[in-house]
């Protein structure tokens, strides 16, 4: 279902838990809400869900005002966040629920609580008891009882919070594809970029009550509209006197500039691992290596200013206290008015090589 | 040093509980089975019984569906503030703090047929001090905060997502309070439920004070034994309390089943 909302606001008694947010969402959509915790995200799910009332603003489904609408009559399914299952009640009741209530016919019931088990991969659970379920099985009780009653959103709050690492991956790619499957429109709430990253669509960054920017995990990986949303997404090190850095000279123009620079923006390495990008390198020096399982985390001293980047595991291993040569390939620069991204003048136009 | 402790425990409770007990139904015995079969069978004490067993029924059922409501407002009501919320929940405890005679003194003072709302009432042709109104809003005020105690810590525990959750999936208010709620809560409020009764029946003072203990019209089982006692007539008084004694430990044993299912649960 089409799903806008406008100048949206909540407040709970003097904390401003939303803030003016503006979306809309297109059908069949997967929608990652992404933030820091006690940011607001579950607050906009909770009233898009109906189960928080709204200050001011407007929740359109289909075009349809429906901030009056009690939960019931939303047409939504809602998973939360510690599943909320019916304990004194078996798998299938729990399935069943939604259809009972709706009164749908014995047989018709039987067979969507049938379907929905095939389909979350429950079968031989239906007698089950959810505390007799582990953490990813009663993840997918919830699944299948929200959508039991063929919902047309799909709320899912913090769907994997509570679920071990491991699993945790296998049972987001499974709703990837289960959602891409059903061509339900969704939006889910999650403190993890990765998850975001991983499953979203479309990612909305909302942070103290605001949506901070929304698009596509790339647009925002690559086009970051705030100095927020360049922190949050992605490792950076934010860089006071940017301009001190060799090929941002430049930066001096715009006093009170500060910079981000993630480490996949870094190369290290020795002199002849640069070639013809050599002019655009500065000297530093490796201060501490950590080992992170695929490839080596290097913090790096320039001058006073201390970066970290990433170096493979197939390249020369480097030693605390090394010289290296660095190159910064770009930095995101912000002030209080303005933020863009800067590439290394040196590298674009190399300075010719003397012989 | 502990086998001191434990011979003290096991004097005191000799003291305090067997020995009473064992007296009683000695006493009750003494004249033998006619003593006793007389003691109970006068019509007085068949009338004070049903008298008890009235209460007893009219109160539980009073308190059980207010006291489950009440629990439901204080945990769950968002249109209720804080502070009203605090406010009425110290308010529940005043029975457990006020002495029933004083809380049976309060009702004769506010509903007697002294008062005006008590002779309004009064030439309606409806008593309620010295009448079973009174006693039933006596013993009421005595139990009110029996089952609200037993049922607010579970509501809390619980948490209303459960509830959250069937009302997303389309139940009504009375749908999701029947298949959600409530059982969760039905064997806190079964054992809310039989305190009550204990407690009804048992009820002497706030009774005693409105009630007038009038033989044959308003006189409960404890205000008989009273009265008996009073008139020198032991024999009677201890066949009665003997069947008193039973119903609660009859009462008891199951609350010890009860409790059983609600650790379950």
């Amino acid at each position: 279902m089409h799903v806008e909302v406008r100048g949206l606001h909540k407040k709970f008694g003097s904390f401003q838990a939303v803030h003016d947010v503006n979306f809309s969402i297109d059908k069949g959509q997967l929608i990652g809400l992404l933030g820091p915790s006690g940011g607001g995200k579950t607050s906009i799910l909770r009233m898009l869900a109906g189960l928080e009332t709204v200050d001011s603003g407007d929740i359109l489904f289909h075009g349809q005002r429906v901030n009056d609408l009690p939960p019931q009559e939303r047409g939504i399914g809602f998973v939360f966040q510690n599943y909320a299952l019916f304990k004194h009640m078996t798998v299938a009741d729990n399935i069943a629920f939604g259809l009972e209530v709706k009164k749908w016919s014995k047989a018709k019931i039987k067979d969507r609580v049938a379907e929905l088990v095939e389909l979350t991969g429950l079968s031989g659970f239906e007698r089950r008891l959810p505390h007799q379920l582990s953490g990813g099985q009663r993840q997918r009780v919830a699944f299948a009882r929200a959508l039991a009653p063929e919902p047309q959103l799909l709320l899912l709050d913090e769907p994997f919070a509570a679920i071990d690492a491991k699993i945790r991956h296998e049972l987001r790619s499974w709703l990837r594809d289960m959602i891409d499957r059903l061509g339900i429109t969704s939006i889910f709430v999650t403190h993890d970029q990765d998850e975001a990253i991983e499953v979203a669509d479309e990612i909305m960054i909302i942070n103290k009550g605001r949506l901070e920017q929304k698009g596509s995990p790339w647009e925002i990986y690559k086009d970051p509209q705030s100095p927020f949303v360049a922190g949050f997404i992605g490792e950076s090190t934010i860089v006071d006197n940017v301009s001190s850095l060799r090929g941002f000279d430049t930066a001096s123009t715009w006093p009170g500039t500060k910079a981000l620079i993630r480490p996949e923006y870094i190369e290290i390495g020795q002199a002849s691992e640069f070639a013809t990008k050599l002019s655009a390198t500065e000297r530093g020096r490796v201060r501490h290596i950590h080992f992170r399982g695929s490839e080596w985390l290097v913090e790096v001293e320039v001058g006073d200013t201390k970066l970290v980047t990433y170096r493979s595991l197939e390249k020369q291993v480097l030693h605390p206290g090394e010289e290296v040569q660095v190159l910064i390939h770009r930095a995101y620069l912000f002030n209080d008015n303005d933020s863009w991204i800067m590439e290394n003048k040196l590298k674009e136009d190399p300075l010719p090589v003397h012989i | 040093m502990r086998r001191l402790w434990i011979g003290c425990t096991v004097v005191v409770f000799t003291l305090l509980l067997i020995i009473p007990v064992v007296r009683i139904a000695m006493g009750a015995w003494n004249e033998g089975w006619s003593g006793f079969s007389g003691g109970i069978t006068r019509p007085e004490t068949g009338h004070a019984l049903f008298m008890t067993g009235l209460i007893v029924v009219i109160v539980t059922l009073i308190n059980t569906v207010f006291g489950v409501m009440l629990s439901l407002y204080l945990v769950r009501a968002t249109w209720l503030g804080r502070k009203l919320k605090q406010l009425l929940n110290s308010i529940v405890d005043l029975p457990f703090a006020v002495s029933p005679v004083i809380g049976g003194l309060m009702i004769v003072l506010l509903l007697g047929p002294d008062t005006a709302i008590g002779a309004l009432l009064g030439r309606a042709g409806v008593d309620i001090v010295y009448a079973l109104p009174g006693m039933v809003i006596a013993t009421l005020f005595v139990t009110f905060p029996l089952i609200v105690r037993e049922v607010m810590p579970v509501l809390q525990e619980i948490g209303n997502s459960q509830e959250e959750a069937a009302a997303t999936l389309g139940a009504s208010a009375w749908t999701t309070f029947w298949r959600v709620t409530w059982p969760s809560i039905r064997w806190s409020v079964v054992y809310g439920v039989v305190l009550t009764v204990a407690r009804a029946m048992g009820e002497f003072g706030a009774v005693l004070v409105v009630s007038g203990n009038i033989i044959n019209k308003t006189q409960t089982a404890t205000t008989l034994v009273y009265q008996d006692v009073e008139n020198f007539n032991l024999t009677a008084a201890n066949a009665v309390a003997l069947v008193l004694a039973a119903g609660s430990v009859a009462l008891l044993l199951f609350m010890e089943w009860a409790k059983s299912r609600k650790e379950v649960h």
